[in-house]
């Protein structure tokens, strides 16, 4: 036998390499299916209803014809107001707590209040939202409520994710900037925030489209099964994509299916497009700064 | 012969939160040398090179007592301008350490931070790059290269570069950590000849852990062990006749 020929453990090796790999395959294939499949049926189902029409008219005959103009305006409202006010917060906390504070115990108590919040569930918020905006604060069912309250649900996730990608820097562009007498702000502002935007913006866009398909949190804060009007300011009522998804699907009789499954595919369409652009942006800027 | 002072430390002492890398450290350091720091790994080197620009401080509980005097003044005085002093006192690290940017904005990041912009003339702006550059003897090869990003030349470019990114701020005092260990042997021949062209200008003290380097490269040498100075002398007489039996063990080669 040649020196190089394989041996019995080198086969055997070799089998287990094999054996695992399509281990992996099968499950990633598991993944990727239902995703697929829900794509597939909502497109079967839904592709027949799109049309500009639909897309840019109003419900008429108590939802079962028309379009659903007013639920796009009115969900992109309430994701437009909810990040103006959680993704400047949000970022600006993640700054504090990651460049700034040092670790001492209330910082810790701040960490696991964050990673907590993050977890719980979005009807509660939804209460909260109705206890603190509605009522006490006397905003009403309006966009301004149900914006709120989505930023208080998005606003701990864009903390943890944007703390994440400031950690990422490395320390020693850090010491880099301090070594020649920089500042804390202008290290951050022209060494961590420029290498960290990319994930910062991923985070942010991810709770975008999270804020975009969340139904709980809006459902009693402003958003409303029917409003004849386009909202014109914050303190409105609107309809949004997911909230007129659940009135068809589960309120409104007689409700043509291609209606339903169009509003859901606009949704998923919507979010898919939001997701596209952070995908779009990430890879520019990582194209751009590369360390 | 009296030399002005570079660096004076009167009994530092170093805490990271209970290990106490530092003891009294008490040592003077001559302006316009250069000055070795020898010593098995963790004897605080780093440590001490880090206390003269006062890097450590970021470190959650770092605790420090007693003093450090560099160009006369105190530098852990409740006065005290860290931005001034680290403009005085640059730093070059183990590892080559350039910011994700061009070349000749890394050799400009300096100024950029400490000159407000518009006051910054762009032949002035020029110059800098370009006399930082000749200095460190780079300019040769990087003049048509200003606009490359900085993290993508060689590790010995990336060395020089650090340094030269010191010096459009003026420094007086130089600290290297170990600044060739990351390179190759002629590279660091290369780096080695730059820091020995610097030296007059300069006061630099620089760490290493290669005891033939310490020969070669500096005038004074200091030989550290377990947080204490144990020898500070010429680095012939330290090398050819050690005073401390720990240091002749050390420079022998029996421990490191
Ligand atoms: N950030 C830190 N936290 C705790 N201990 C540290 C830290 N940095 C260094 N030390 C300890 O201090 C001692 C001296 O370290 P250092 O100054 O890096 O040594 P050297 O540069 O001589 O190898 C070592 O024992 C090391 O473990
Ligand atoms: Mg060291």
């Amino acid at each position: 036998m040649g020196v190089f020929a394989t041996s019995a453990t080198a086969r055997r090796r070799h089998r287990t390499q094999k054996l695992a790999f399509v281990v992996l395959l099968g499950v990633t294939v598991l993944l990727i299916l239902p995703v697929l499949a829900i794509l597939g049926m909502l497109v079967y189902r839904g592709a027949p209803a799109l049309s500009l029409e639909f897309l840019f008219s109003e419900p008429v005959r108590g939802m079962t014809a028309g379009g659903i103009w007013p639920a796009i305006v009115g969900t992109m409202w309430l994701v437009g107001v909810s990040l103006a006010i959680s993704a400047p917060i949000g970022v600006l906390a993640a700054v504090y707590l990651n460049e700034y504070a040092g670790d001492t115990w209330y910082t810790r108590v701040i960490h696991l209040a964050i990673v907590n919040l993050a977890g719980v569930p979005s009807i509660v918020h939804a209460l909260f939202g109705v206890g603190a905006f509605v009522l006490f604060f006397e905003f009403g069912t309006s966009i301004l409520s149900a914006s709120l309250t989505l930023a208080i649900m998005t606003l701990p996730v864009i903390i943890a994710s944007t703390k994440e990608s400031l950690s990422a820097v490395p320390m020693s562009f850090r010491e880099a900037c301090w070594n020649v007498g920089a500042t804390r702000w202008q290290t951050i502002r022209h060494v961590v925030l420029p290498n960290s935007i990319a994930g910062i913006l991923t985070g942010v866009i991810l709770q975008v489209s999270r804020a975009a398909g969340e139904t709980a949190p809006i459902i009693f804060t402003g958003a409303a099964v029917f409003v004849p009007f386009l909202p014109s300011s914050v303190n409105d009522q609107t309809m949004a994509l997911s909230m007129h998804l659940f009135t068809l699907s589960t309120q409104v009789q007689n409700v043509p299916q291609e209606i339903t499954y169009g509003t859901a595919l606009v949704l998923v369409g919507l979010v898919v497009l939001i997701n596209g652009v952070s995908i779009v942006i990430r890879s520019r800027i990582r194209r751009r700064r590369k360390w | 012969m009296s030399r002005p002072q570079g660096i004076r430390t009167d009994k530092l002492s170093l805490w990271y939160t209970k290990f106490q890398a530092l003891v009294d450290v008490s040592l003077e350091i001559d302006h316009g040398r250069v000055t070795g720091l020898i010593g098995p790994s963790g004897c605080g080197k780093t440590t001490l090179l880090r206390s003269f620009n006062r890097i450590n401080e970021r470190i959650e509980g770092v605790r420090i007592e007693g003093h450090v005097h560099i160009l006369g003044d105190d530098i852990y005085a409740p006065e005290v301008d860290l931005v001034e002093l680290r403009k005085r006192v640059g730093m070059v690290f183990q590892r080559p350490n350039p910011l994700p940017l061009s070349v000749r904005e890394n050799v400009l990041f300096g100024l950029r931070v400490h000159v407000p912009r518009g006051e910054l003339r762009r032949d002035e702006l020029n110059h800098a790059v370009e006399s930082s550059l000749k200095e460190v003897g780079l300019w040769d090869a990087l003049k048509d290269k200003l606009g490359q990003r900085a993290t993508s030349l060689s590790l010995e470019q990336q060395q020089k570069l650090c340094i030269a990114r010191l010096l459009p701020l003026r420094p007086e005092i130089l600290l290297m950590d170990e600044p060739c260990s990351a390179l190759d042997p002629s590279a660091t021949q290369r780096v080695e000849e730059l820091i020995r062209e610097l030296r007059d200008r300069y006061t630099i003290v620089i760490v290493t852990h290669n005891m033939a380097q310490a020969r070669r490269i500096s005038d004074e040498c200091v030989f550290m062990l377990l947080g204490q100075v144990i020898e500070h002398r010429r680095t012939e007489d330290l090398f050819l006749s050690p005073k401390d039996e720990r240091t002749a063990n050390y420079v022998e080669g029996r421990f490191g």
